[in-house]
């Protein structure tokens, strides 16, 4: 147990020289990282962007630019007809975007000592017109047709003494600047109010036309339900199982989702699209996991942010069309959370 | 830095005229330079694992595009499996005899995991990762918290633990703010944080592997042969004696009526409708009253008694529902209860290790303060589902209330069950042979 006093001198040194050799390597990393950012905050776009325009005239794509250089992560729109063309990058940064010809809702993070997220209503210059704090990390919004409802749904974690789990918080904010709360919101399955431990609710769509209706994901033990909800009476009512993050198409008839068929483990989302009326379920032939609330390009296509493998921090959005056999093609390279205001 | 390397036994010598009810006052608290680097070893430690468990959901849904869903249910089972393996790592550091190399091990693998972070990407390396971390968070817990027992003046143990704490909570409350900051400057930079997290883990393996000595656990039992060999053979036996076996009684008991910290936050939130961005400066509120009480409180347990401070600190949790249940609040009752929280910890935490190693013989220490800290955590974690359901059948503030009146019954119980539990067994362990 005890060490001469030789050994003992040899091992405060060897740990001084550690502790030196890492905190140096580690800072050295730090400063180049920060080099890093500056030349690539400052470098050229590898893209072609244009900057400091309006909303264009619809249709036009709303979304998230995630191609490196000038304009990393902020909102930015293309023409419809040419997706693949010059994209105006506003100077506002969103981690979520989703909008209408006059309006945007954009979910950001507020980096700071006390890491915090806000949702901000732009207008068509971009500029706030109001926001509020929301409680977690971005995740998915919404705006219904004639910009009035905004759906916002976060991650609540993210400290470090949290317990096991998530959860998710998902409120619509109403036009006079009230807020509800979708957990607070009577949940109905088979006729039963389910008064659940652990309700969730996320991902929410507006109905196109119908400014009393919406429908969402509910989950409870392990359970997943598409809920049909009700502004006014304030109910979610259960009328499929295991869709999640659903989106209306334009017509109103059908509605998209991602489908968990991985087991329980991990999750590997499919891309499946259910009529409304037959209640008939079509899984697509999308082979990747798309974690994503699904956006319609047009009655018949669908569109998706998926990651890029090759590098983190880049997603692209692609395309895939509701008929059997359709297989994806790229929409727009390093973008997310697409959003097709027509 | 100075301190004497011939002052490295500590207040170990102090063992052999071992009088575990002298009182604190005759004799004068030296700090063991082990325990100090212990403390710091913890400290870095914590810099380490809480800047990268800040800024992981972040990393994993703002950045990677990946769920957070799958990693809650990943976290639900290393919960579990961490409960396991600090069991199994306090056996073999009593059984090994070695409680530093299993220590070791622990630190060892919590650092080689966060290594890993520097190349992972998909969901299962950062799975794989979380979970290596958390099994060497297991590992190390009781084999360290040993150490430190065997290295404390044994009228000075709460304190010493407290001190222990107070330099862990340093680490825990210095990490987040490390990794915000670093996020701050390069927006996109969790490779930094990674980095810098990593340099700290290596220093914390660095400083235990060569500052900290490799001090046998059962040391005042060292004449004794038999009592190594007799470890070969033991079952649960251990968990039988008679002070021990009170002990996790009433720390289960207490358990299951403690709710997560989780709700009372939330329950602040909804009361006080604060401002949602300064929901994490709760957690730090709670996280600096703990260390700023952690010494004081160690030093009320030495000289008035462990049990009743760590009964008391469960009043000072009782106090906290209350006051977050009542109808009244503003920012003084929302400083009331992190405050009383913050004194939970602290009269709790560093205590029940001390009780835990005052009541089991040193030949067993490891696995003794293994066995409480795990009912502990399995309690907790039973606590926290049941209250969930409670929280949703009628309320947040009927259910604080319930829990309240269940919390001041466990109270009242365990007052009972521990004051006939008296710090013998160590003694009948060194005189046993």
């Amino acid at each position: 147990m005890n060490m001469s006093l030789t050994g003992s001198k040899a091992r405060w040194a060897v740990l001084l020289i550690v502790t030196a050799v890492v905190l140096v390597a580690a800072g050295i990393y730090a400063v180049g990282a920060y080099q890093r950012f500056e030349e690539s905050r400052t470098a050229a776009s590898s893209v072609g962007i244009t900057a400091g325009q309006p909303l264009p005239g619809v249709p036009f794509v709303l979304f998230r630019n995630t191609a490196s250089g000038q304009g990393y992560g902020n909102a930015a729109t293309v023409s419809l007809s040419d997706p693949g063309g010059t994209r105006a990058v506003s100077e506002q940064e969103c981690d979520r975007v989703y909008g209408t010809a006059a309006t945007v809702v954009c979910l950001k993070t507020n980096r700071g000592l006390v890491t915090a997220f806000e949702a901000a209503v732009l207008n068509r210059d971009w500029q706030v017109q109001r926001s509020w704090p929301v409680p977690g990390i971005p995740s998915r919004t919404r705006v219904s047709a004639d910009g009035s409802l905004i759906a916002t749904t976060v991650f609540v974690t993210g400290h470090s003494y949290a317990t096991s789990g998530f959860s998710t918080a998902t409120e619509i904010s109403l036009p006079g600047g009230t807020s509800g709360n979708l957990e607070d919101f009577a949940l109905m399955v088979n006729g039963e109010r389910l008064v659940a431990t652990d309700r969730n609710i996320w991902g929410v769509t507006f109905a196109p036309g119908q400014n009393d209706v919406f429908y969402a994901t509910a989950a409870s033990s392990g359970r997943i339900w598409l809920v049909r909800g009700s502004l006014s009476a304030k109910t979610l009512t259960a009328i499929h199982d295991h869709v999640e993050c659903p989106s209306i198409s334009p017509d109103g008839t059908r509605i998209a989702y991602k489908k968990n068929d991985g087991g329980g483990l991990v999750a590997h989302w499919r891309v499946a699209v259910l009529d409304l009326a037959s209640g008939q379920e079509r899984v697509l032939s999308e082979k990747r996991s798309v974690d994503d609330q699904i956006e319609w390009l047009d009655d018949r296509n669908l569109l998706y942010g998926l990651p890029d493998e090759a590098a983190a921090g880049d997603s692209n959005i692609w395309q895939l069309g509701t008929e059997p056999g359709s297989q994806p093609s790229l929409f727009i390279a390093h973008a997310w959370s697409p959003s097709v205001v027509r | 830095m100075y301190i004497s390397l011939s002052d490295r036994s500590g207040g170990k010598r102090d063992k052999s005229r071992n009088n575990a009810t002298a009182l604190a006052a005759e004799v004068p608290f030296r700090l063991s330079p082990v325990i100090l680097w212990l403390g710091i070893v913890s400290m870095v430690t914590d810099v380490s694992s809480e800047s990268v468990t800040a800024i992981l959901p972040l990393y994993v849904t703002g950045f990677l595009g990946l769920s957070t869903i799958a990693f809650g249910f990943i976290d639900g089972i290393n919960q579990g499996a961490s409960a396991i393996v600090r069991i199994a790592a306090g056996w073999a550091a009593d059984r090994s005899g070695h409680p530093k190399r299993i220590a070791l091990a622990g630190y060892g693998l919590s650092m080689l995991a966060r290594i890993g972070f520097l190349f992972a990407g998909g969901f299962w390396a950062i799975a794989a990762i979380v979970t290596g971390d958390r099994i060497g968070k297991g590992i190390r817990t009781a084999p360290r918290d040993a150490l430190i027992s065997v290295s404390a003046q044994p009228e000075h143990l709460a304190r010493s633990f407290g001190v222990h704490r107070m330099l862990d909570n340093i680490g825990a409350a210095a990490g987040p703010l490390i990794a915000f900051f670093v996020l701050l400057m390069i927006p996109n930079g969790f490779s930094t944080v990674f980095v810098v997290s990593l340099a700290f883990a290596v220093i914390g393996v660095a400083v235990l592997a060569l500052v900290v000595p490799d001090i046998r656990a059962h040391g005042v039992n060292s004449a004794d042969g038999g009592e190594g060999k007799r470890l070969f053979a033991f079952s649960w036996s251990h968990l039988k004696e008679p002070g021990l076996g009170k002990l996790l009684i009433a720390a289960g008991l207490l358990g299951v009526v403690t709710i997560g910290d989780g709700f009372i936050y939330l329950v602040l939130q909804a009361r006080d409708s604060f401002a949602v961005q300064w929901f994490p400066l709760l957690f730090v509120g709670t996280n600096v009253v703990f260390l700023a009480l952690a010494v004081p409180l160690g030093r009320l347990a030495d000289r008035v008694g462990k049990v009743p401070v760590f009964v008391g600190g469960h009043i000072a949790l009782l106090a906290t529902y209350l006051l977050a249940a009542a109808p009244f609040g503003g920012l003084w009752g929302t400083v009331g209860c992190l405050v009383l929280l913050g004194a939970f910890y602290a009269a709790t935490d560093g205590v029940l290790a001390a009780l835990a190693s005052q009541l089991t013989p040193a030949g067993k220490l490891a696995t003794g303060i293994a066995s409480a800290q795990t009912v502990v955590a399995l309690s907790r974690m039973t606590a926290s589902a049941g209250f969930g359901v409670l929280w949703y059948a009628v309320g947040a503030p009927m259910a604080m209330v319930v829990a309240s009146v269940l919390l001041a019954c466990a109270v009242v119980a365990v007052a009972v069950i521990l004051r006939s539990a008296r710090p013998a067994a160590r003694q009948d362990a060194g005189s046993g042979a």
